[in-house]
This record gives structure tokens, sequence and C-alpha cells, in this order.
């Protein structure tokens, strides 16, 4: 068959450059290049990392309450002026927010971790306020006319069958968090962004490419982590991707 | 038994205040579908609404099996009334087990008890067990989704249930489906069932009870004939149609109206005897043949009895139609029109004739209950039966 010829030939190219490419770096002594930096990359991804997990844990903890909040019957009124502010809020560069909580909180750390979580809390907040406000009016009459409870109608109901949405929110959101944590280098938090900007300064590609490599390949597991969480964690009867 | 007393809902909207039910009181006896019935926006959903307090009444009470319910906790006193609506609102995350046990487990039954309920329900529905409960609501047609419904409301076996133009989504040919499968779980139940419906024959087949309501206000409360036999007043005449004499035939069953005389011939008569009796009856076209069990065999045509000889057991023709004592009028009225008959005969189980139901009897009964009814007897009865300010229009 004549597809699956040019499918053979495709993958036989493939093999070709991916084996050129390795002669080319062996012999121009990139990987010896790259080898050198494993050291600081292991150190630098641990730390990147820890700046994830903190302003993504920190967001979700606070962001997904606050949806829930703004969902509430009771808070109709100011929920969507609430939407609007942060949603003026993420127009903010994330680079000027970082600078925004430098000149509050100093250098280092803390104030990088704040910088994140204020970047990350948006997506999900909004998605977990679409999510609930989007369940189908009709499960919320059913509900109340069996006689559950509001906070059983917010477990068993209404977060239930909102959950793939804010699963959503919180894939974007920490797909933004990774990208941005390499900014925090430059408010002395560290993270791949040391190796990543000092690449740039000093002309140094390797360098710069030992510290974006890592960084893409995270954001890649991090995400099919999560949508691995959601596959499992939403029922099977709202959750499209096991219909 | 629900009652209620000087119902009242008003709504404040930006254009004032508006009154959605005003001051209903009626009161439906034990194990009665009462039927409320009207246009859109006359607050029949209201009042049913305010019965589970969905909606909040402004005034009045709800009483159910005689207790006060505005002393009890909102949640209690919902556990304890199944609840339909139209749009099903099956929980898409949980199982079709998990669904009809919804309310048994808010009640903190045990497990092994609810779940045997489950099994119940499904066999109640006339859904296999093992084949449904672990699937989800998605996977299953609007029909089977309704009838879900239905078994979640029922799972507690509360003594009232509220049904909110329960079968008003699904299909005209499923609707009768489970509309007859309802009524037949009706009969052992014994459930006191509020329905809220638009439709006029639905409301027919499936009320013991028929509330007619108006721009909130409930303006005739009678059993279905009452109702069609004795329109309050215009707006209910239109309402229910100009064929209501027609809808009538729904209501009443051949036993109410054979009459066991009838005219019959044997084999072995001659066809001179069966022309004396068709006469004699005043069968205009025929008559017909039974033999040794009172079965019918045959119709001896008029025409052929007039011009020939002989005997009845040479001439017959088949017999075209029987009806049963259970049919109702409006499948003897059928039958009638389409095989140009003024009669029918009926048999019982076993086929033999027991009877027979003319024309005369059928226009009779609908003319006569109407007549008495226009001299203002069926008025008064009417308005006896729900003593509101409302009836008085």
């Amino acid at each position: 068959m004549p597809t699956l010829n040019l499918a053979g030939a495709g993958r036989l190219l493939v093999l070709v450059a991916v084996f050129l490419a390795g002669i080319w770096s062996q012999s121009s002594g990139v990987i010896d290049d790259f080898i050198f930096y494993l050291p600081d990359v292991h150190y630098l991804v641990v730390q990147h990392l820890w700046l994830t997990v903190m302003s993504g844990c920190l967001a979700i903890v606070v962001a997904i309450p606050l949806g829930i909040l703004l969902s509430r019957p009771s808070m109709a009124r100011v929920a969507e002026s609430m939407m609007q502010v942060l949603n003026v809020g993420t127009t903010i560069p994330t680079l000027a927010v970082l600078a925004l909580s430098m000149s509050f909180l100093g250098i280092g750390t803390v104030p990088a971790v704040f910088g994140l979580f204020v970047a990350t809390l948006l997506p999900i907040t909004r998605n977990t306020y679409t999510g609930l406000k989007g369940v189908n009016p009709a499960l919320m009459e059913a509900a109340a006319g069996i006689g559950m409870s509001p906070t059983q109608r917010l477990l068993r109901v209404e977060l239930p069958n909102a959950l793939y949405v804010i699963f959503a929110g919180i894939r974007t959101a920490l797909a933004i968090n990774i990208g941005t944590v390499p900014l925090a280098f430059l408010i002395g938090a560290g993270g791949l962004g040391e190796l990543i900007f000092t690449g740039i300064d000093l002309y140094d590609p390797v360098m710069m490419l030992s510290g974006a490599i890592p960084t893409a390949l995270l954001a890649v597991v991090v995400d099919m982590l999560i949508a691995i969480t959601a596959f499992l964690l939403v029922p099977r009867g709202v959750n499209p991707s096991r219909a | 038994m629900i009652r209620l007393d000087n119902l009242t809902k008003v709504f404040d909207t930006p254009k004032g205040a508006v009154t959605a039910a005003d001051h209903i009181s009626m009161e439906v006896p034990s194990g009665e579908i009462c039927i409320l019935l009207g246009p859109s926006g006359c607050g029949k959903t209201t009042t049913l609404k305010m019965i589970n307090r969905i909606v909040r009444p402004t005034s009045g009470k709800v009483f159910i099996n005689g207790e006060d319910t505005s002393s009890l906790d909102t949640q209690d006193l919902r556990r304890n009334i199944g609840y339909v609506i139209q749009q099903i609102g099956l929980f898409p995350n949980m199982t079709i087990e998990e669904n009809i046990t919804v309310v048994p487990k808010l009640l903190g039954w045990d497990k092994a008890k609810y779940r045997e309920r489950a099994r119940e329900m499904m066999r109640m529905i006339a859904m296999e067990p093992d084949a449904f409960l672990k699937r989800y609501p998605s996977e299953l047609s609007g029909g089977q989704q309704q009838r879900i419904g239905v078994a979640r409301a029922l799972a507690a076996d509360p003594p009232v249930m509220l049904m909110d133009e329960p079968f008003g989504a699904i299909d005209p040919i499923n609707r009768a489906v489970i509309q007859d499968e309802f009524l037949k779980m009706q009969q052992e139940l014994n459930k006191t069932i509020m329905f809220v419906s638009h439709d006029i024959d639905e409301a027919i087949k499936m009320g013991d009870r028929i509330a007619i309501f108006r721009e909130g206000k409930l303006v005739q409360y009678s059993e279905p004939d009452d109702l069609l036999a004795a329109p309050k007043n215009d707006f209910v005449e239109s309402f229910l149609g100009e064929d209501r004499a027609l809808k009538r035939l729904n209501l009443v069953k051949v036993r109410d109206l054979a009459s066991e005389e009838i005219g019959l011939v044997r084999p072995d008569d001659t066809l001179d005897a069966a022309l004396e009796r068709i006469e004699a009856y005043g069968y205009v076209n025929s008559i017909v043949m039974v033999n040794d069990k009172r079965q019918p065999v045959g119709i001896i045509n008029a025409a052929v009895a007039r011009t020939t000889q002989g005997h009845c057991r040479d001439h017959y023709q088949s017999v075209p139609v029987v009806v049963t004592l259970d049919d109702d009028l409006r499948k003897v009225a059928s039958l009638m029109f389409a095989n140009d008959m003024t009669w029918v005969p009926c048999v019982d189980d076993d086929g033999r004739i027991i009877g027979q139901i003319t024309q005369r009897a059928i226009t009779h009964h609908l003319g006569s209950r109407y007549r008495a009814h226009s001299k203002g007897e069926g008025g008064a009865k009417a308005a006896e039966a729900s003593p509101s300010p409302a009836i008085k229009e």
C-alpha cells in the first residue's frame, strides 16, 4: 500500500535525521556541555517545581472556595463585578506582577510565590465559578425538591457536575504557572530561569537550552499528570473523556 | 390527603406585584390523582411548588394528612414528598442505582435495605435491574429516564407525590405507554398525587379530579365527567374545547350503559323469524346469530332475510364487531361509525353475548347529563367542592 510505504519512508527519514543529529552533537561536544550543566539542572528543577507546587497549591486552595462562594445565590449581586476585578487582574503582565510584589515583599522566594499565586488564581476561580453556574437548573430543582440541604446539593450534585470544568481551569493555570516560574529568577527566587537568562546574557545557547528544555518538559509532564487525575476523579457519567 | 388553605403567592417584579396564586383552597382525598390544569402562566405550577416550598407561599397553609406543614423542617418535608419534574433532572454524575437511592440514603436507610429497594423499584417500572442499575442516565432514552425519575420519587415510599408535567417531554407514543404504566402502579400504590398538566386529554385520562386555573385563580374543581358535562363558565368551556362531549366518551365504560336486552337468533331459526325479530328490536340492518353457548357466530342481514327463505345457519355473515364491558365509549363510537351500525353486541370474558350498547343509549347519556347540569345543579355542586373566593367569578 502506498500510504504505508510513505509512512515507512517518513519514519526512516526521522531515524536518519536523529542519527545525524547524534553524530553532530557527539562530534561538536554539545552533549558534554549539557552534561556539564546536569547538576545545575537537577538542583534548579527541584527549586522550579517547589515554586510551582507552593504557588499552585495556594492558588487551588484559595480559588476553589472563592469560586464556590461567588457562585452561591446570595452572592449573585456582587459575583459578576468580582469576576470583572479578577479579569482586570489577569490583564496585568506577570512580569509586572512579579515586579510589584517585589517592591512590597522584597527579593526571594516569598514575593515570587505571591506573584505566581496571583497569576494562577484567576483561571481556577473563573472555571470553578462558571462550572458551578453552568450546572443544569433542572438538576438543582430536582436536588432541592427531593430534600437535599444546600451543602448536600453542593457536594453531591454541583461539584461533581462542575468538576470537569474546574479541572480544565487547574490545567490552564498550572501551564501558565510553570511557564512563568523562569521569570521568578529575576526577583531572586531561582528556578530554571537562572540557566535561561544567564545563557542569554552570556550568548551561551547550550546553557540557555539546558534551562529551556527542562522547563518545556516539566510543563508537558505536569499537564499530563493533571489530565490523568481528572480522568480518574471526574465521575464517569459526566466525564467526556470516558463517555 | 393534601389540603390547601387560602394559599397565595405574590411575586415582586420590577413592574409591580404579580399575584401568581390567589387564595387557592382545595382538598385532594387520599389515594386520588388531582390534575392542575390551565394555560401557561395560570398559577398551576406555582401552586404545586408551594406544597414542597420550592416556591415559598406568601400566605396560606398546606396540610398533608391533616398535619400543618408550616411547622416542618423544609428538608424533612421534601424527603417525604415524591417530586417528579418535566426536565426529569436525573443526576448525570450518579448511576441509576445511586439516583434511585438518593432519598433513602438521605433518610438514613441502611445499605442492604436501599439496595434491595432499588431492585424492587426497577421491577416495578418494568426495567431489568441487572441491565440498568450500574449504568448512567446519559445512556438511557428519554422515556427510560423519566421512568427512573418516577422510581426515584417513589423510592422512599412517600404518601404524597407532586408531578410537574412529568410526561410532557416524552414523545406521544411513549407518553401513552408511561401514562398507562403509571396508572397501573397507582392502583396498587394509592398515593395522593398532585399533577400539573396543560393537556386536557392527559388530565381526563389520569385525573380523579381536575382543577382548572386561570390567572392565579382556581376556577373549577370537579371530577372529569362533571367538568366536561358542566363547565362552569365560558373560559372553562373554551379551554375544554368544543368536542368536550366526545372527550367524555373516554370516561364512560360499556358496563355503565350496556343493556341486557338484545335480539338474537339461533342457527335453527328461520329467516322469517329473524326478520320479525329485527323489526321487533328496531335493528335496521341485521341481527346477531349465537350458538348454544351464546357466543356470536355471525349476523343475519335484513336484506337477505327479506328476500330469501331458509334457516339462519345457511345464510349468515361473519360478526363485524363486539365489545367487552371494560371498553370505553370512545372505542364503541369509533366501531359504530366505522361499521355503519347503531348498536354493538357486548360479550363477557368467555366471549358470550350478555347485552348490547346502542347509539341511542350513548347520545342519551351524554345529552341527559349535560341538560341536567345546564339547569344549574352541576354548577352548585362544583362550587360546594371548593368554597373559595376564587370560585365566585
